[in-house]
């Protein structure tokens, strides 16, 4: 059975303690970040669309509906780069997967020295 | 023919030479399907992050964003916080997934899991629908605009010309080309931008506080802030159009076919950096041009130009630098709108092509020879469809085509995108329904809503009605894996469907065949 036999390989690239940290990370880093940054965006149209608590002056003409859009800008430059930081790291949790998977013991092969 | 006719003139020439020199060298490394769809895969990242800018930068941001602040102030500014805040949709839950399942289609990821010429189909008739309206979009946008800045062309031919130009690249330069227009395009938007923003400065000490001071006392305090909350249902459209703007992108196939132009994953990412960047540095000058065209062109003028203030940034380029200034800024219009274009013939025909007729008409089995004759047969028939469309359609509002593609691409693509990856037991009929729902009932909403009927309208919002037809999209793709079908593990017996592991780790990691990656891995280990 074709089929069942390659499934069983890709489980054994799912159960391999790499690939669960990879996981585990993507997950720590990616479910919160998403709340946030849609909660964040979706603020604003909500304070817009149903109140006036934004039509406040902060710096001259700048009102707090401005400095919340620039925040939006912020906000996504900095998410931006939080995330290639951490897939960063996920990239070498692939590798170790990759290795695992293949009978290799976790980490011994990228110190080791020949 | 006035002198000013004649500045405009050679810049435009100067655009479309530059495109054709393009598109002569990448024809000859047009070479198979595999070029035509995704330049090979071996777009770098750089390359790739300018080309999404490019793709995505389109009029209705570059001329559309200005004149609506120009005219009405902060909440045109609106589309520019929705469209870049989706970026963040894209990278954190899409496109690395999607460069990981894709091959040349949206619809390619999503039948590595599912095995069913129905999901191909349905997929394959929303990136049609979708580009379609966007495509249309354009085409009258460049009809409306090339007349206004050279009056001397009527709109018909204008579209017949930007056509047949699109035609030729994509055709003849596939991927390739498109991705190198859409660069070059990218370059000269933000060269003509940072101008703009600059001369506008230059007017008020370099100073971007005064812009707005002035603009409040000469426009009015309304001009820096929101338009006033009047009724449930108008805070209710202003929430739907932010949702449509930050789940749409992530469903746009024009933009998505992107990610399966870089070789890996990593790439993908990488090229995200660049346009979001790109991208965001962008829309944060747009208030500057929007109140600087407010200050220095007048709202009366930018109105009795175009009542949209499509023209609202080329006018303001006049009033700073001249016929010279306005030739450049027009001409960069018209790479803008081309640019944007050649990217959904490119999308648009790989859906006829690869998807209709490769994979369900001839079930996988066209030679490699015959895909990529069919591939230039589609580009050259969306291409000359859409120009018979435009041309039909010259009096539609372009912002609300563009808003409708928006809001089609949220409801209908986003969810079986989404739940392709992450949900362990969807299965081929909630996939077909939830597409078919996404796509009836965002059409649908729209064309009952009072763009189309006007007074006569049965839903009452005028923005893309996002608010529920994507959670009717989510609806349908429950509801039909639930009632219809059989159970996924089911399909996953029978092939229908391969095992949700196998997605699971091709998703996360970029492992496409596991015996292969286990046995480098394995020949890895015992070198060490």
């Amino acid at each position: 059975m074709y089929v069942a036999q390659s499934s069983a390989e890709w489980e054994r690239i799912e159960h391999t303690s790499a690939f669960k940290e990879l996981m585990q990370s993507k997950k720590a880093f990616i479910v919160p970040a998403t709340i946030f940054f849609l909660a964040f965006y979706m603020g604003l149209p909500i304070l817009t669309g149903f109140t006036t608590w934004l039509n406040g002056p902060v710096i001259g003409a700048i009102t707090w509906a401005y400095v919340y859009a620039f925040a939006q800008f912020i906000m996504t430059w900095t998410l931006l780069h939080l995330y290639v930081s951490w897939a960063n790291r996920w990239d070498e949790l692939v590798d170790q997967a990759r290795r695992e998977a293949a009978g290799a013991p976790a980490n011994a092969d990228a110190r080791g020295e020949g | 023919m006035q002198t000013d006719d004649i500045v405009a003139l050679i810049f435009f020439v100067a655009v479309i030479l530059l495109t054709l020199g393009v598109t002569y060298w990448a024809a000859k490394r047009n070479v198979g399907a595999s070029s035509h769809y995704v330049a090979g895969g071996q777009i770098t990242g750089w390359q790739n992050g300018l080309a999404i800018s490019g793709d995505y930068l389109s009029a209705a941001s570059f001329l559309g964003i200005a004149g609506a602040i120009a005219l009405s102030g902060f909440s045109g500014f609106y589309l520019s916080i929705g469209y870049l805040v989706a970026y963040l949709t894209v990278l954190l839950l899409v496109a690395e997934p999607l460069r990981n399942l894709g091959k040349y289609t949206l619809a390619d990821m999503l039948t590595t899991r599912f095995n069913a010429r129905g999901v191909r189909a349905a997929s394959a008739l929303n990136t049609i629908a979708i580009s379609t309206f966007y495509m249309i979009a354009q085409l009258v946008g460049a009809g409306a605009l090339i007349a206004l800045l050279l009056p001397f062309m009527p709109p018909t031919l204008s579209i017949i010309l930007v056509g047949i130009l699109m035609t030729v690249y994509v055709v003849a330069g596939g991927m390739v080309a498109t991705t190198w227009i859409q660069i070059i395009k990218a370059v000269l938007l933000v060269t003509a931008t940072i101008a703009l923003t600059i001369a506008v400065l230059a007017q008020f000490s370099f100073n971007p506080l005064t812009v707005f001071n002035e603009v409040q006392a000469q426009a009015g305090r309304e001009m820096v802030i929101p338009p006033p909350p009047e009724t449930f249902g108008s805070g209710l459209d202003t929430v739907s159009l932010f949702l449509a703007l930050v789940l749409g992108t992530a469903g746009l196939p024009h933009i998505l076919i992107r990610f399966l132009t870089v070789p890996d994953a990593k790439t993908a990412r990488s090229s995200i950096v660049w346009a979001v960047w790109i991208i965001g540095g962008f829309y944060l000058l747009t208030p500057i041009i929007g109140y600087g065209a407010t200050l220095l062109v007048g709202r009366e003028a930018i109105a009795n130009q175009d009542p949209a203030g499509n023209v609202a940034a080329p006018q303001l380029a006049a009033a700073l630098g001249g016929p010279a200034f306005l030739g450049f800024i027009s001409a960069v219009a018209f790479a803008t709108i081309v640019a944007v274009v050649a990217g959904l013939v490119i999308s648009a025909s790989g859906a006829f092509a690869h998807d209709f007729y490769n994979n369900v008409l001839r079930r996988g089995e066209a030679s490699e020879s015959e895909q990529f004759r069919a591939a230039r047969i589609a580009s050259a028939g969306v291409a000359i469809g859409s120009i018979i469309l435009a041309l039909s359609f010259q009096g539609l509002n372009v912002a609300f085509l563009v808003a409708l593609a928006f809001g089609v691409a949220a409801s209908a693509n986003v969810p079986v995108i989404l739940l392709t990856i992450f949900w362990k037991k969807f299965n081929t009929a909630g996939a077909v329904t939830g597409m078919l729902t996404g796509l009836i009932s965002s059409v649908g909403l729209t064309f009952l809503s009072p763009n189309i009927l006007g007074d006569a309208a049965l839903y009452p919002l005028e923005q893309p009605p996002a608010i529920f037809s994507v959670p009717l999209g989510f609806l349908g793709c429950y509801l039909g894996t639930l009632l219809g079908g059989r159970a996924a593990e089911e399909e996953q017996r029978t092939g229908k469907q391969v095992s949700y592991e196998e997605i699971y780790v091709r998703a996360n990691t970029g492992i496409s065949d596991v015996e292969e990656e286990l046995e480098t891995a394995e020949t890895e280990t015992q070198t060490t």
